[in-house]
């Protein structure tokens, strides 16, 4: 890769203790993600998708290996520290959308901002704009329960991109999604990588979403694996 | 505070779950306030009282009268500065409902040992020449609308009047109020001569003897040598100090402080394991948004203290409502009460004790969620969901 790395992964374990038993889900796992990057991550069930995802954006550290954002080790962070840096730095996408129940789409999407310094009206340009990126300008007065699954989606995706961070995580963005309402949901992340330049790493379980992504990495036992499709039934 | 928007949301999401939890602190809160005031106004009688004035009465019971020779035998005690002397009437203006405490007393003494009471010089000189004066307390002055120089008819169900009726026509010469504030003013006093003279069972019978000492510290040495003066006699003599007295008057009551603690505190204990298993069950609930927020970024001493806020809001808005209600109903139980309990105030003491106990409140009963969420884990908050 020619580019400077976002990401740059050296050996990373991970390790987890349940009762007397130790399960390993990476023993040594190395990856770097570019700067514009859209990456799918694909593998089965248990492979360790989430978990990679956990320890990208900062929510959970490895057993022992090096994280590095742009050149800094993130790994060792104080659990205050990486909040900040996910504010700074991270926009999450959920399977489940995980919108506040109880906030309108305007004030879900807010929600990050409340972490930064900007005024009031800095704030409302900032949602209503990216309101209007998801196509939900007119729906901001929306509570989630009044939502279909793709408006929340697109909720979520304004909420993860109101703070303009650099990558965007995504877990199964579509999971919950029918094909249609996905391919509108994998369109407007596929916008957000070319136009705005967003690095995007979103796992997924359908080979027709990772289509999207620039590139497709498929973990296998907590390893990355060249060609499964060969293997697949 | 940019988040007290979202602090707000939570708190309402369930509007049954709210009232019912701002009910159960409303109700913790008017009975505290009411309560609290009702002890304060029992008690006032015992906080106002002179330290270095004696009750003396009859040793058999209060009611029992003594002898007016007592007067003249106590004075030459050691010790002793000004001695004074009443006697019950009982009284009611017009009507028996309108019930005024009454008593007839020398009026060359009876301000010099109650010198926390003010009359105005002009006025008290009218009075004491005046034998059927009388000088009214400020409060029921103000209750009936009394001026100066009016004649009121005060009726007596225990004694009777020579003139055949159970009515002394008295002329008010002057009000008196209390230095303090707090003093009762809710009786009238007029000449024990003149109530001697008229009343038909005659004598020269005293209800008690108010006597103040030279200083606080010889009140025992006084009150001993008071009673020890009139031992063996018809009328022996039981000496204490007015705090003493007018608190052994309130535990004929009861013992009513141990009671008020009783049901505020078993008020309160209820409502906080009540409140406060209701907020540990709302914040078990939205474990998930806890991670959700977390993951945003938001750090855990934040959502720490929004879940403190969130309950101290809750336990403030209860607690001020129920509050708010207690000051209306005491309010209204002054107005009907004022002859019985002059004092009978939610006063501004009451309300800081209150905002205080809200404030610990809302912490005790948020500390639990608070802690737990602000250990919570994103990992296990996401798959506890
Ligand atoms: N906190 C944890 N404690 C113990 N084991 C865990 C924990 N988190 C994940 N695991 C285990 O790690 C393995 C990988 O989990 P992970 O969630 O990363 O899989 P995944 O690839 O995302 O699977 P899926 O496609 O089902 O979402 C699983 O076997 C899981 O049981
Ligand atoms: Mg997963």
């Amino acid at each position: 890769m020619s580019e400077e790395a976002l990401f740059d992964l050296q050996g990373v374990a991970k390790k987890f203790v349940k009762g007397k038993e130790q399960i390993t889900i990476f023993e040594d796992l190395n990856m770097q993600i570019a700067q514009g990057d859209f990456l799918a991550i694909m593998g089965p069930s248990g492979s360790g998708k989430t978990t990679l995802l956990n320890l990208l954006g900062g929510v959970d550290q490895p057993t022992s290996g090096e994280v590095s954002f742009e050149q800094k080790r993130i790994d060792k962070l104080s659990e205050g520290k990486l909040a900040e840096w996910r504010a700074n730095n991270i926009g999450f996408i959920f399977q489940f959308y995980n919108l506040m129940p109880m906030l309108n789409a305007y004030r879900n999407v807010e929600l990050p901002l409340l972490l930064t310094k900007l005024s009031g009206s800095e704030r409302k340009k900032r949602v209503e704009n990216a309101l209007k990126l998801v196509g939900l300008a007119d729906r901001a007065k929306h509570m989630p329960n009044e939502m279909s699954g793709g408006q929340q989606q697109r909720v979520a995706i304004a909420r993860a991109v109101v703070s303009d961070p650099k990558l965007l995580l995504c877990d199964e963005p579509t999971g919950d999604l029918d094909r249609k309402t996905a391919d509108e949901i994998l369109e407007t992340l596929q916008l957000l990588n070319t136009e705005f330049g967003k690095t995007i790493v979103m796992v997924t379980h359908d080979p027709s979403a990772a289509k999207y992504a620039k590139r497709t990495l498929h973990l296998d036992k907590g390893e990355f694996v060249t060609d499964p499709s060969a293997n697949v039934a | 505070m940019k988040d007290l928007y979202l602090i707000y949301k939570n708190l309402t999401r369930k509007k049954t779950r709210l009232f019912l939890t701002c009910f159960a602190i409303f109700i913790a809160f008017l009975i505290f306030g009411s309560i609290t005031a009702l002890k304060g106004a029992l008690n006032s009688g015992v906080e106002m009282s002179a330290d270095n004035r004696l009750i003396t009465v009859n040793k058999i019971n209060f009611t029992q009268p003594l002898p007016y020779s007592y007067v003249n035998k106590v004075k030459s005690i050691e010790g002793i500065k000004d001695v004074s002397h009443a006697n019950w009437f009982g009284g009611f203006y017009q009507e028996p409902a309108n019930q005024i405490v009454t008593m007839a007393v020398d009026p060359e003494t009876y301000f010099t040992v109650y010198d926390d009471l003010v009359v105005p010089e002009e006025q008290l000189s009218q009075w004491k020449s005046n034998r059927r004066g009388v000088l009214v307390g400020e409060r029921i002055a103000k209750t009936f609308n009394w001026q100066i120089g009016d004649t009121i008819p005060m009726s007596s169900n225990i004694f009777s009047n020579k003139d055949g009726t159970q009515t002394w026509q008295l002329q008010i010469d002057g009000i008196f109020r209390g230095e303090n504030e707090k003093a009762d003013t809710g009786y009238m006093v007029f000449h024990y001569k003149y109530f001697m003279e008229t009343q038909t069972w005659g004598g020269d019978n005293i209800g008690w003897l108010i006597v103040t000492t030279t200083d606080a510290s010889l009140n025992q040495q006084v009150s001993d040598a008071i009673d020890e003066s009139f031992a063996n006699s018809a009328a022996e003599t039981e000496t204490s100090t007015e705090a003493a007295f007018n608190k052994a008057f309130i535990e004929q009551i009861g013992n009513i402080g141990l009671i008020i603690f009783g049901v505020v505190f078993m008020a309160f204990f209820t409502i906080l394991v009540v409140v406060g298993n209701t907020m540990v069950l709302a914040i078990r609930e939205r474990t998930n948004e806890i991670a959700v927020l977390k993951t945003l970024g938001f750090s855990s001493p934040r959502i720490f203290k929004m879940i403190l806020i969130e309950s101290c809001m809750l336990s403030f808005i209860g607690g001020l409502l129920g509050l708010g209600a207690a000051f209306v109903i005491v309010q209204g139980a002054s107005q009907e009460l004022s002859r019985f309990l002059p004092n009978l105030v939610l006063d501004q003491s009451i309300v800081l004790q209150a905002l205080g106990y809200m404030l610990l409140l809302g912490l005790v009963t948020g500390i639990v969620p608070a802690v737990r969420a602000l250990r919570l884990n994103i990992i296990s908050g996401f798959q506890g969901a």
